[in-house]
């Protein structure tokens, strides 16, 4: 009895442990040798810990970036960025996001095997990120324990199948293939920006004839261009705050070189957060696609979104450009309601606008990913906004979830609890 | 041997690629180290092939090793096909 109780409450209550004993079951499901799965296992867990880590060092760069926002501009500054909040979360839900993010998998397969929507969800990251966003909506809502990963599970491996379903239609006209689905919880921007190309463009005048500068490439360096983009925002607030206000946080230091210094410390976090969410997936994804596969005939890998980007490069570029513009636009309008006013981040516009800009130039050319992208782009700018609320304490956390899908799913779970629980 | 899989972030679509090359490997029966990782990373990381998609592979060139270019990372016969070309000229095949 005292072992079991060391065993429930010392070891699986650790959500390192968690997470890799998820891996050790996909290792010894795919009958690894001993040494693989020792190794494996290690790596996971230490991955788990690295993730844990960059928290530390983001947070201490939101919080002076926040206290120089508030001071300078009188509101709250929001910067979105997925890798941060999932850092912070883990704190509190990594036991639950462990368990959701593991059986939401199985309810991907099952879901896979026995109705006609056969994709099987492999961008990774994303499904630890949406597990750990639904085990603190749950929470937040009142639920815990076995009924908070049971419905978590249940949801995660649902939205795994559904939003691969809903892009594969404009998947089809961008790849010429209806082998391959699309897997990254963007879609709902995409999907508008798809029939926005198909209603207001035109297919004939494709983005692909056009010749962009190639200078913006270096921002697909994601470390780069987060710290490129936070160091604008950070040198705007701590003028905006003065040089006083913000030489009294630095202890003395100069105020643009502490504002650039934090910016790149920020980019840093978030770089260790990264290293640490591959290492989870390491072993947990080729595990979960090996298993699929075998178990569901004619699957359909849903990939993560650059798939899209070789099939159409000035797309990706134009989107990126018209998103990131549209997020500029909605920030001035959230600061004119006095609303917590969302931060446009480089990444999400990069990729989630890129990933915008090819599916409405798929179905309207050049007018197609320019306003399909620009629509998505409010849409991540205005969605944070409304699920931060059902957040609970995670809500406070000065950073959020960027891209569409998680507004769309967190608003919609935040809500329907509210319904039932108040 | 090591082979150097590249994207954005080093999340997703570099390692749907590895996936993909480690299972060509296989049937090629040739012996390599395939990881995969971020943009920037991959500048201070030594491999003796580094594989990304076209819209980034530019920026991949001059570190150090052979590049090769994908058209499209969902397209198994282009990467076995340049993969086996990249073998034969560094000798491996």
């Amino acid at each position: 009895m005292s072992f079991f109780k060391f065993l429930m409450y010392d070891v699986l209550s650790v959500p390192a442990v968690l997470v890799g004993l998820v891996a050790l079951v996909g290792l010894l499901a795919q009958k690894k040798s001993a040494t693989d799965c020792i190794k494996g296992t290690i790596k996971t867990i230490m991955g788990f810990i690295i993730l844990g880590a960059g928290a530390g060092v983001v947070v201490g760069a939101l919080n002076h970036f926040s206290e120089m926002f508030q001071y300078g501009f009188g509101i709250s500054g929001i910067v979105p960025n997925n890798e941060a909040i999932v850092s912070i979360a883990q704190k509190a839900f990594g036991k639950e996001m462990a368990l959701i993010m593991f059986f939401g998998m199985i309810v991907n397969i099952i879901i896979a095997r026995f109705t006609k929507w056969k994709y099987i969800f492999l961008t990774g990251h994303h499904t630890l990120y949406m597990g750990i966003m639904i085990a603190a909506i749950l929470a937040a809502g009142g639920m815990s324990g076995v009924s908070l990963v049971a419905v978590g599970s249940l949801i995660l491996g649902s939205v795994m199948v559904f939003f691969p379903a809903i892009a594969q239609p404009f998947m089809k006209d961008i790849t010429g293939t209806d082998e391959v689905a699309f897997g990254h919880f963007g879609t709902t921007g995409y999907v508008i920006a798809g029939l926005i190309g198909k209603w207001f463009g035109n297919k004939e005048k494709s983005t692909e004839e056009m010749e962009l500068p190639k200078a913006l490439s270096f921002l697909r360096d994601t470390p780069v261009a987060i710290a490129f983009t936070m160091g604008i925002i950070f040198i705007i607030s701590a003028i905006a705050a003065g040089k006083e206000f913000t030489e009294g946080l630095s202890g003395g230091q100069n105020y643009i070189v502490f504002s650039i210094i934090q910016a790149i410390t920020f980019a840093a976090g978030v770089f260790v957060i990264l290293q640490g969410v591959r290492m989870v997936l390491a072993e947990i994804v080729p595990a979960f696609k090996g298993i699929a596969e075998k178990l569901v005939p004619n699957a359909k890998p849903a990939l993560d979104c650059p798939v899209v980007f070789p099939y159409a490069p000035t797309a990706v570029l134009l989107g990126f450009l018209s998103s990131f513009a549209a997020g500029v636009i909605g920030m001035f309008i959230l600061m004119a309601l006095g609303l917590p006013v969302i931060i446009p981040g480089v990444v999400p516009h990069f990729f989630c606008g890129a990933t915008a800009g090819v599916f409405g130039n798929a179905t309207g050319g050049r007018r197609g990913a320019i306003l399909g992208a620009f629509v998505h782009g409010l849409l991540i700018t205005f969605l944070p906004v409304l699920l931060m609320p059902v957040l609970g304490n995670l809500g406070y956390a000065n950073t959020t979830f960027s891209d569409a899908d998680f507004g769309v799913v967190g608003i919609l779970l935040g809500n329907i609890l509210k319904i039932f629980v108040h | 041997m090591k082979i150097l899989v590249v994207c954005g972030s080093g999340l997703g679509s570099s390692f749907m690629m590895e996936m993909s090359i480690k299972s060509i490997l296989k049937e090629m029966g040739v012996n390599a180290e395939v990881t995969h990782t971020d943009l920037g990373s991959a500048k201070a990381e030594k491999a003796d092939i580094y594989v990304g998609t076209r819209d980034i592979t530019s920026q991949l060139e001059g570190i150090g090793g052979e590049v090769i270019s994908l058209k499209s990372m969902i397209d198994k016969e282009d990467m076995k096909r340049q993969l086996e070309e990249t073998f034969k000229k560094l000798g491996v095949l």
